[in-house]
């Protein structure tokens, strides 16, 4: 994957681009997250682990402002992102992937991942008629074309990018979906369970991606229940149970995290 | 933007524009199918004995109304087949447009319906922008709604809409001290667009010799001038599918088709979808205005009969035959429904009824006269082969005719593929 | 749709309290108004008396009507665009039956059918008649709707919710237009007048009473030319009717009151009611947990088609007249009732119905007679927009 793919913004100096504070969301009866705190470093991989029912889910979707917590607050580069709405976050440059592969499935691999470049002129509705502007239009595609066809090539998928998305098998669609993530040019990326159904080979080749990536100063969270990526890979861990904080350190931690340990009933860690 | 533009560029985009629609077979396609719809009427016109007059008048009303059909398929193929906003109130859009254009030309002494004797173009104007701005007040409200509720919206304005045409309350009422009115249930009479055909052969030289050669071949003066509308309206078409093409072939036409798939995958992205949704649907909206001023009110008179909600649903029809998502297959849609399923058999049943007096009721018909009653009651049943068709259409084949095609939402050819180092490597080295 | 998008979509409504609280606001004043008039005598009792009982009248009937509609919204998940036309299926169904066996041997069999001739039929001349017609209604009407469920639901069972709403409205052409065909399209008169139950001032007299449709009260002489009179009080004032209502507007709101009641005891104290809940909730795990999920289905179309039928035939002996498009132009007016009062709930199709019935009529004392329609569906409009989950929503009552 070509330098040119992924540009970081110079702007960024904080050194939690993402941050939670005092998270809390509730629905009806049911307190989902509870006081979740946890600040995620900049150019780290940094995963988030715990049994189901631990909440994880519902803070991505509080993160990423497809809900809005009860509570608490929510802060990427310093800026309070509480109440923003999805778009206006992933514009902000934090971009999540979903647990079950969301590929737009009526629309080609190709155009799936078109969508995802920034500051596409042709998303104007006079830009792409008016003779003139749509020249304009159509080198910006190209070159997106270009992108897009590197970025296919590094996921493996470029064999694929005139099917339908909804053809694709479960590894493949989750591929795109982390492909199609990846072409928004973010600098927080949310992985939920990426690498479910994808072979060891390119898992591997995918994981030593992140890890360049982060020390361009790309940040991710990874959300993972293999154990072994977890501990092998994350500098960081943030445990969650029951909608808090149960442990948040290395890997050394939480391995011997006697808590953590219980919370997962005996699960080799 | 430059000031003018120029000639240069005006002639560039019209070549660009008609390389767009020749390149593929779809042009080929909807000649083709309008060929076959011409040869249709031609035979049935001369079984009925048609002089070439009448037979030339037959391909006009039919091109006439597949034009009509295929302007609001394409504009509700924005809405529905892009962006999977299920509006049923076309009807209603239609009636805003041609009720606003027809008050804003109408001369202030016409009765009824007196206006603002605006010119023509401007009205035009005012009645597009007055559907827009009302397809922005029915989407605003309805962006969170999920879609059979915005389909029902719909439809309860498109009756609102309806009522208030023809209540009395609105039939004249003044405005700023002029007195404007709809007409209420006796209509609204305006200048109207369809005299446009003898302007242009009373004033472009040539027209009128033109006219006198048809008249000696058969096709006498209202048809001469009919005609002209005909081509007027064509072109019009024509105009709005290469722009409709254009936008369809964009980013923004993508993230439509995604917001129609996922509108929260769309969002994550960082698409602000709520704008999008608002901005296709005034425009389509603003189409449909138009569509119902040029088609429905090209003779200068209106009511609110001419605005039933089974209008909509004759171009969900259309569209659906066709394949929403498609603009060729709203274009064939419309030329299929509006001339197979709806002139050919009115025209059957006023030609070929025959018999001397059909009986009144299918109790007298069934002691032996069934056949003759059902030729001069084709009318419902051409409503009960529309409603089977349906049926069949979502069952067996919900993607049309052409819906199944891919049409890459891009304004480049997503196929093609630069030639990068690391792939000719790989290649030397397998 | 996910829990996300439910979630996401309600996340800018802050304005849903302020719209309630408005929409209470706006109902005192118009009371209030309504009052006012009353006692400054721009309108009187008995006018304001006879819209409140042709608001109940016809919102019973939207009621009626509109439970089937919502349980195939709830059940089927799909809004049902054929359901106005159920109604006239039932109509035109029971009629017939009706006629057929009240007019025999008056004319031919043909004409009578198909409602070409009037044996002259209301409810007190033919009552075991009109009981007849109302049940073939119910039977034919649900034979029909298992069919088209049959032929044209059930094949695409699984297909999104805009799909079947588009086959539904291919039914509902069909049913129309074969209506159309058969009958003509034409209005036609069906019942005779009935005679008027109710508050008359007679004479200096002031009783509960029968009269029957000839008669005038500022004519009679005395209240012994009534068929039924039963005196309450006297007065100064002079004959006219207070308030009134045809016999078959009563017959209808019995009628539609005792099945109403029937269907809430089925339903609650069935082990199909509990089963049907279940599937209006969540039909996959209603499925994997054993409830057998196509009967349920039909029960729902059974249920429901007999309930329109007896809607549509109500309806008819109601009004007196019927064409061939009554139930399509009732349609909105129906869905209006089913989401103003909560989609799978009975007691909010019969709430919805009767406030959806009460605005319509009431709303002439506010607007021309050309707008009245217009209220029913801005109170749709409004409800979708501040209340979507109507008034009993959420809340799944039998």
């Amino acid at each position: 994957m070509s330098q040119q793919t992924l540009t970081l913004s110079e702007n960024t100096t904080t050194e939690t681009p993402l941050r939670v504070e005092s998270l809390r969301k509730e629905f009806g009866g049911i307190t989902a997250v509870a006081d979740t705190s946890f600040a995620v470093e900049k150019g780290s991989l940094t995963g988030l682990i715990g049994p189901n029912g631990a909440g994880k889910s519902t803070t991505f979707n509080c993160i990423t402002g497809v809900y809005t917590p009860t509570a608490g607050r929510v802060y990427f580069d310093d800026t309070d992102i509480t109440t923003d709405s999805p778009h206006e976050i992933a514009q902000q440059g934090l971009v999540r992937t979903f647990q079950i592969a969301r590929e737009l499935s009526e629309m080609t691999v190709m155009e799936n991942m078109m969508l995802s470049p920034k500051h596409q002129q042709g998303e104007s509705l006079l830009r792409s008629v008016l003779p003139g502007l749509r020249e304009a239009v159509i080198k910006q595609e190209e070159k997106n074309r270009e992108r897009v066809w590197e970025m296919l090539e590094f996921f493996e998928i470029d064999h694929l990018a005139g099917e339908y998305a909804g053809n694709l098998s479960g590894g493949q669609a989750k591929l795109l979906e982390m492909a199609r993530a990846l072409m928004t040019d973010p600098e927080v990326v949310l992985l939920d369970e990426p690498l479910a159904g994808v072979n060891p080979t390119l898992e591997q080749k995918l994981l030593d991606r992140i890890h360049t990536l982060c020390d361009e100063g790309y940040t991710f969270l990874l959300v993972e229940h293999d154990m072994n990526i977890i501990m092998n890979h994350c500098e960081r861990i943030i445990v969650m149970h029951q909608g808090q904080v149960l442990a948040d350190g290395d890997a050394d931690a939480i391995r011997e995290n006697e808590r953590v340990i219980d919370a997962y009933l005996g699960d080799p860690v | 933007m430059s000031g003018k533009l120029s000639e240069k560029t005006v002639r560039e985009t019209v070549i660009t524009a008609i390389g767009e629609m020749v390149g593929d077979n779809d042009l080929r396609m909807i000649a083709g199918l309008l060929a076959g719809v011409y040869l249709l009427c031609i035979a049935l016109g001369l079984l009925a004995g048609f002089p070439i007059g009448g037979i030339v008048n037959t391909l006009r009303a039919v091109t006439v109304f597949a034009a009509g059909y295929g302007m609001l398929v394409l504009a509700l193929n924005l809405h529905w087949g892009y962006t999977g906003l299920f509006n049923i109130g076309v009807a209603g859009f239609m009636a805003i447009g041609t009720y606003v254009t027809a008050i804003l030309s109408s001369p202030p002494t016409m009765m009824p319906g007196p206006g603002l004797g605006l010119p023509v173009p401007i009205a035009i104007l005012g009645g597009m922008v007055a559907t827009a701005i009302a397809g922005l007040l029915t989407a605003l409200p309805a962006l969170k709604m999920r879609a059979d509720y915005l389909a029902i919206v719909t439809v309860a304005l498109s009756e609102i809409i309806r009522l208030s045409i023809k209540s009395q309350s609105l039939a004249e009422f003044t405005l700023a001290g002029r007195t404007l009115g709809t007409g209420g249930g006796r209509g609204i009479r305006y200048p109207a667009p369809g005299s446009i055909g003898g302007a242009v052969t009373e004033t472009v030289p040539g027209m009128a010799t033109l006219a006198e050669a048809a008249a000696a071949v058969g096709i006498n003066t209202p048809v001469f001038t009919g005609l002209i509308y005909m081509f007027i309206l064509v072109a019009t078409v024509a105009i709005f599918y290469s722009i409709i093409v254009r936008i369809g072939s964009s980013p923004f036409g993508r993230v439509l088709k995604a917001i129609r798939e996922d509108e929260l995958v769309a969002s994550s992205l960082g698409k602000n979808t709520s704008i999008y949704k608002l901005k296709i649907f005034a425009f389509g909206c603003a189409l449909m205005g138009l569509g119902g001023y040029l088609w429905l009110g090209r003779s200068g008179f209106v009511n609110d009969l001419s605005f039933r909600p089974n209008i909509t649903f004759f171009i969900f029809i259309a569209l659906i035959i066709g394949g929403a998502g498609s603009n060729t297959g709203s274009i064939l849609g419309g030329i299929m429904f509006s001339s197979l399923l709806f002139y050919v058999p009115q025209f059957v049943s006023q030609n070929f009824s025959g018999n001397a007096s059909p009986p009144g009721s299918f109790a007298a018909a069934i002691d032996g006269a069934i056949v003759p009653y059902i030729i001069t009651n084709i009318g419902p049943l051409r409503f009960v082969g529309i409603g089977v068709l349906l049926i069949y259409l979502i069952q067996r084949r919900p993607d049309g005719i052409l819906g199944h095609r891919k049409e890459d939402a891009a304004a480049v050819n997503l196929g093609e593929r630069p030639q990068s180092q690391s792939r000719v490597n790989k290649e030397k080295s397998s | 749709m996910g829990v996300a998008e439910r979630v996401w979509q309600g996340r800018g409504r802050i304005s849903d309290r302020l719209g309630t609280i408005l929409i209470a606001v706006m109902i005192l004043i118009l009371i209030g108004d309504v009052l006012s008039q009353l006692l400054t005598g721009v309108i009187a009792v008995p006018y304001v008396a006879s819209i409140i009982i042709e608001g109940i009248v016809v919102g019973l009937a939207y009621g009626l009507a509109g439970i089937g509609l919502s349980m195939t919204y709830s059940i089927l998940s799909f809004a049902n665009f054929a359901h106005g036309d159920t109604i006239t299926v039932g109509a035109f169904s029971g009629w017939s039956v009706a006629y057929a066996i009240g007019g025999i041997g008056s004319t031919s069999f043909g004409s009578l059918f198909l409602l070409n001739a009037t044996p002259g039929i209301s409810i007190v001349t033919s009552f075991w008649v009109v009981i007849l017609g109302l049940i073939s209604a119910a039977v034919i009407t649900v034979a029909v709707s298992l069919a088209v469920d049959r032929l044209v639901y059930h094949p695409i069972r699984d297909a999104e919710g805009i799909s079947l709403l588009i086959a539904s409205i291919g039914v509902a052409l069909t049913f129309r237009y074969l209506i159309a065909f058969f009958y003509g399209t034409s209005v036609r008169g069906i019942t005779d007048p009935a005679s008027k139950v109710g508050l008359f001032s007679v004479n200096g007299q002031i009783g509960v009473g029968v009269i029957r449709p000839n008669q005038q009260l500022a004519q009679l002489t005395s209240t012994d030319a009534l068929p039924a009179f039963l005196e309450l009080t006297s007065t100064a004032g002079p004959s006219e009717v207070i308030l009134s209502m045809t016999l078959h507007a009563v017959v209808l709101v019995v009628v539609a009151s005792l099945l109403m009641l029937g269907v809430h005891l089925l339903l609650q104290q069935t082990k199909l009611g509990k089963a049907m809940r279940a599937m209006a909730d969540n039909k996959s795990l209603a499925q994997v947990s054993g409830i057998p999920t196509e009967r349920i289905i039909r029960m729902t179309w059974i249920i429901g088609g007999a309930l329109t039928g007896m809607a549509g035939f109500l309806i008819v002996l109601n009004s007196g007249t019927t064409n061939f498009n009554f139930g399509w132009r009732l349609l909105l007016y129906i869905f209006a009732s089913v989401i103003l009062g909560g989609i799978g709930s009975i007691y909010g199709a019969i709430a919805g119905g009767l406030i959806i019935g009460l605005v319509n009529s009431i709303a002439i004392i506010w607007l021309p007679s050309g707008l009245t329609k217009v209220a029913a569906f801005a109170v749709l409009i409004i409800v979708l927009l501040v209340r979507p989950e109507g008034l009993f929503g959420g809340v799944t009552t039998a």
